[in-house]
């Protein structure tokens, strides 16, 4: 009920106390390192929310940096991708998605739009509930989805497990260290050390990043979700950064191994493999898109219907989106606040940059939480 | 400021900016001088009479679906108006009416199990219905059911939503979130683990056990409903022109709800209660309310969560114990995350 009744696990944490120490130790290191600012990247949505969800950023030293990547799928699903989406749903083909895909602009439309003139979109929780859809009709049902590692290891498992013949699955999945090397090359970025998302590191394990460190000559942090988690990985990385250590560290080994989950990498990479690809506001990331292999064209909606776009491409890109800085955000170049159309034309409400429309996203998540509030530290 | 767009869209009935600017532009601008008393935009009326006020209030309910964990529609039309009413310091309803518009097709013993769930609330509510209305309406013109009551009041004394100043407290009378994370599990068909139910339940007696004992000191109360304690406290903070700085620690939520909440990615403290309040009192009188809550069946996990400031007058700020950040009120309709 209250925070006594909480279980063990929770408490241990995300104990204020132990969070107010590791604070003070993060001062302390970056003063020793005797620069300013120094740049933090952690490339998930999940770490952002937890960051600004328990007011974190209150409590680092000023001198410290930690920004948000690419670390948001639906961010970075290509206009192309939600426009594939929302012409399959015009032409009568039923659609199941992800919450958060649901509002995602296109070039002139999202999947919300399309349901507001009559197509069928429907919200689920997880591969299987788009499978359980399929099978409850005749009807064609295509599952539009989307994001990294985690969730496209559910996606292949459900297609290893013989879905019923009217089900697809129009795959926007990436995958997310070929983009840390895009972000890790632009000289601009300079980020002095990464910390990785612990959900993706349970499936492909931290060894996945020890030729990324060593070549970039910049540390690698895997980091849970918990406050204290992340407090930690972050006195860690800088640690690291003092001692010209360019490896990879495991600040999650309550869940993730060295070598990963093999059976659920084997299951991504026999339904899965990566191509060059589109990221919105980014570009191209080279092996960055993981498209369904040629075995199961059956099951891929790009194969199975005639996709017609055209309709929905506009001439000119508007006005806008011409100034929406979400690309230079999701690289982590300037704060959701740098940009003239943040909180003012564009709002959660009626976002126009991919970043403020996922509750992953960049300028959701600062509209949300007050992104860097001065509102002093604790009580 | 909010757009309100040509067409009307669901986000406008989900309790947040847009409702409310859907309600300002286009019902109390439009309805003018014949609108007396919209303007304050608070839980009813209150008109007065002698040296009291008839306080008058009325809601429809449209819910998926009609019977959920904890209660159903029909509890809900009743302690719905009752809050309204209690919430603005009425505790004694006189009387209530009822008018239910029916989708031809609906299970007459669905009718009668609502009939009794109106009935045995309004019993513990002491409130009796006084007249009502029934139409039907072509299958496909509705979805199953909506019921409208409302509800007619006296009061000596108004207790506004707009009465916060600088240094008083807040008190929740009870674990928030329990109805919303009900009705979005049943609806959903959600496995979840563990026990979710609503807490939908006439809060008249609570109530009134909390203006005996704080009079006066009792300045501001909201029921935290569409939009959750985050929209209640957002329009507290905006009419009474002071901050709020809540302490997570303090706000009572069940385990239950604290796991459905991470697993959805969907705040407890932006979805709907139907069975608490949120009271303002002056300082000097927050721990006698407290008491004589806790003290009611209803409100036995009561807690002081917050404190008004001068600061940043309108806004909500969360000291989570790691660090202090503003609490934002929910857009829209609301979306579970993807991962």
């Amino acid at each position: 009920m209250n925070a006594g009744a909480r279980d063990g696990a929770e408490l241990k944490f995300r104990d204020p106390g132990r969070a107010r120490e590791l604070s003070a130790a993060l001062g302390r290191l970056v003063q020793s390192l005797g620069r300013a600012p120094v740049t933090l990247m952690h490339v998930c949505g999940t770490h952002e929310q937890a960051i600004a969800r328990y007011g974190l950023r209150a409590g680092l030293p000023p001198a410290l940096r930690v920004i948000m990547g690419p670390g948001c799928p639906v961010c970075v699903t290509d206009l192309c991708e939600v426009d594939e989406g929302v012409a399959l749903a015009l032409q009568g083909v039923r659609i199941a998605t992800y919450g958060d895909m649901v509002k995602l602009p296109g070039s002139s439309k999202s999947l919300a739009d399309a349901q507001a003139e009559g197509a069928q979109v429907e919200v689920v929780y997880s591969a299987t509930q788009a499978v359980e859809l399929a099978r409850a009709s005749d009807r064609p049902l295509v599952f539009f989805a989307s994001g990294f590692e985690t969730t496209a290891v559910a996606t292949a498992a459900i297609v290893l497990a013989q879905p019923p013949a009217n089900f697809s699955v129009l795959s926007a999945h990436k995958y997310v260290p070929p983009a840390m090397e895009a972000v890790a090359r632009l000289p601009e970025a300079r980020v002095e050390g990464f910390l990785a998302a612990g959900h993706a590191a349970v499936i492909t394990g931290y060894g996945l990043f020890e030729d990324f460190a060593h070549r970039h000559r910049t540390p690698v942090v895997v980091a849970g979700f918990e406050p204290l988690d992340i407090l930690a990985a972050l006195v860690k990385l800088l640690e690291m950064i003092r001692d010209g250590d360019h490896g990879v560290a495991n600040a999650y080994p309550r869940c993730v191994t060295r070598q990963g989950n093999r059976r659920a990498q084997e299951a991504l990479w026999r339904v899965f493999q990566a191509v060059d690809g589109p990221w919105r506001g980014i570009g191209v990331i080279p092996d960055g898109n993981l498209q369904m292999r040629e075995e199961w064209a059956a099951l891929d909606a790009r194969q199975r219907f005639h996709i017609d776009v055209s309709g929905l491409k506009q001439a000119a890109q508007s006005q806008l989106l011409r100034r929406c800085l979400c690309g230079k955000i999701m690289v982590g170049l300037v704060e959701p606040t740098d940009c003239p159309l943040f909180g003012r034309e564009c709002l959660p409400d009626s976002p126009v940059g991919a970043c403020m429309v996922s509750s992953e996203g960049t300028c959701k998540i600062w509209y949300q939480y007050g992104g860097r509030p001065d509102l002093g530290g604790t009580t | 400021m909010n757009k309100i767009g040509d067409t009307v869209a669901q986000k406008h009935g989900a309790g947040g900016p847009a409702m409310r600017a859907l309600i300002e532009r286009v019902f109390v601008v439009g309805l003018g001088e014949a609108g007396a008393g919209l303007a304050a935009m608070d839980d009813g009326a209150a008109i007065p009479v002698g040296d009291r006020f008839l306080v008058l209030t009325t809601d429809s309910y449209v819910i998926k679906p009609l019977f959920f964990p904890g209660g159903d529609i029909g509890r809900l039309a009743i302690s719905g108006t009752i809050n309204d009413l209690a919430m603005m310091g009425a505790t004694e309803p006189v009387g209530l009416t009822c008018a239910v518009i029916i989708e031809a097709g609906f299970p007459i013993v669905d009718l009668e199990r609502i009939r009794d769930s109106m009935r045995a609330t309004c019993t513990e509510a002491g409130a009796t219905i006084a007249t009502g209305d029934t139409k039907v309406m072509g299958k496909g013109e509705l979805d199953g059911l909506v019921i409208n009551t409302a509800g007619v009041a006296f009061a000596s004394r108004v207790v506004p939503d707009s009465g916060l100043r600088c240094g008083d407290r807040i008190i929740v009378t009870g674990s928030v979130g329990d109805h919303g994370f009900a009705v979005i599990a049943a609806r959903h068909k959600l496995q979840l683990e563990g026990a979710l139910a609503s807490d939908v339940a006439p809060l008249n007696g609570l109530v009134r056990a909390a203006l005996a004992v704080g009079g006066d000191g009792i300045c501001a109360m909201k029921d935290p409903t569409r939009g959750g304690l985050a929209s209640a406290l957002h329009e507290m903070a905006a009419k009474g022109q002071v901050g709020i700085v809540l302490d997570e620690a303090s706000l009572p939520v069940r385990s239950e709800v604290r796991a459905a909440s991470e697993l959805l990615g969907i705040d407890p403290l932006h979805v709907a209660n139907e069975g608490k309040a949120v009271i303002g009192v002056r300082p000097e009188a927050a721990e006698r309310v407290l008491r004589a809550l806790q003290s009611h069946a209803l409100g036995r996990e009561a807690a002081i969560i917050g404190t008004c400031v001068a600061e940043r007058p309108g806004s909500v700020i969360l000291d989570t114990g790691f660090g202090r950040r503003l609490l934002a009120e929910p857009e829209g309709e609301l979306l579970p995350r993807i991962c």
